[in-house]
């Protein structure tokens, strides 16, 4: 039943998304990439890339449309691929409310403590570590199958970074490149 | 304070989260403008408590500070009406996108624009990580452990799940440990605490290698 294991998938990495959405993105490579090989890796980019483009948080916009998109792969209708895309969504959500509404329960006593903020400075290396393994594993040949590519890269890196420019017109500038070079 | 409906607080974080981008933190100050100062729903330090909590409890921060704020304002239902109200929009939107892009995946034009997209979502990622080590400044045990990290995800294909566990793990080994050591020693600011936390890092870091 993929919709179980969609759910138990997304749990599971809702669980352990420490560190934000590109964290999330990390996990949800690992485990819906790599491990059940639901979705390419090709297919994974052009998630990513669609989920950055679109308002809204990246996080949930992934989880949409990863969701969305393996049940689709699978083999099943359009209807069953919009509730995948439904139980990934709340699959993800779900620890949060959990572990959130635990926490405002025992606010005072959390504010004290310094366990979360502890285990969240010993577990930023960690993090780093992982969403740079998100960015290396999408450097696939497929992905960068001609030598422009990492011009597109680099280019794309020094508009975001040093410009500050918008990631969304730094997406739109690398499909327009791509559809006069190609 | 009079209450607050719920539709309202749904409406308030779907505009919050339609204007999120990325990896959500460039909408802290809209949340500030919205929910703290516009509309006095929260005050500034209970903003600023229910922002450090959301940002080391695990999951998404503009979820988390949904759940905590929709919380303090109407219970229960309310951390379900603001989850709602800034998830909805955008899982709305993704599936339209989903559904139409669905006919267009084969087509040439299509094929050409993605080409071009897929190296600048490297860099995108890439960014954050840049930003986060220019942040954080990282001892060289910390450092490498980052890039052991990375590493055994990207060449020895090991979950990153499994990294969490272990350092959670010996994050709360070492704590326990070193409590017990602390109470103990009952003296000596640097107690057995730190070092037991820089074990631990040590002791990922070798897992890491493996």
């Amino acid at each position: 039943m993929i919709y179980l294991e969609l759910f138990w998938t997304f749990l599971v990495i809702g669980i352990f998304t420490f560190g934000g959405g590109y964290a999330m993105l990390s996990l949800i490579q690992s485990e819906v990439v790599t491990n059940h090989a639901w979705i390419t890796p090709e297919q994974f980019t052009d998630i990513v890339a669609i989920s950055q483009a679109t308002p809204g948080p990246v996080g949930i916009n992934s989880a949409t449309y990863v969701g969305y998109t393996v049940t689709h792969n699978l083999g099943y209708s359009e209807w069953a691929s919009i509730g995948g895309s439904i139980v990934a969504t709340l699959a993800v959500v779900l620890p949060s409310f959990i572990i959130v509404l635990l926490i405002c329960k025992l606010y005072q006593k959390v504010k004290k403590s310094d366990l979360f903020a502890s285990l969240m400075k010993n577990l930023r290396p960690v993090v780093i570590g992982m969403i740079a393994a998100a960015a290396g594993i999408l450097i696939t040949p497929q992905n960068f199958f001609h030598w422009s590519s990492w011009l597109l890269l680099a280019g794309a890196f020094i508009c975001c970074k040093y410009l500050r420019a918008n990631p969304i017109w730094v997406i739109l500038a690398g499909g327009l490149i791509g559809l006069l070079i190609y | 304070m009079e209450k607050v409906s719920l539709w309202t607080l749904a409406g308030v974080f779907a505009k919050i989260g339609m204007f999120t981008l990325g990896g959500g933190y460039a909408m802290i100050p809209l949340i500030d403008r919205e929910v703290v100062e516009k509309r006095r729903w929260l005050e500034k330090d209970e903003f600023y408590d229910i922002l450090s909590i959301a940002q080391s409890a695990p999951g998404l921060l503009i979820v988390n500070i949904s759940i905590f704020a929709g919380y303090r304002l109407r219970g229960r239902r309310g951390s379900v009406a603001a989850t709602i109200g800034s998830c909805l929009p955008s899982f709305l939107i993704i599936l339209a996108i989903a559904l139409f892009f669905a006919g267009y995946r084969d087509n040439v034009y299509v094929d050409k624009v993605f080409k071009g997209i897929r190296p600048v979502v490297v860099a995108l990622i890439a960014v954050p990580v840049v930003d986060m080590i220019q942040r954080s400044h990282l001892n060289i045990w910390r450092a490498l452990l980052a890039v052991g990290t990375a590493a055994a995800i990207i060449f020895l294909k090991v979950s990153p799940i499994l990294i969490l566990l272990v350092l959670f793990v010996c994050f709360f080994c070492a704590r326990y440990f070193g409590r017990r050591k602390k109470l103990k020693e009952d003296s000596g600011e640097i107690s057995g605490y730190e070092q037991a936390e820089e074990s631990a890092v040590e002791d990922k870091k070798k897992e890491g290698g493996v």
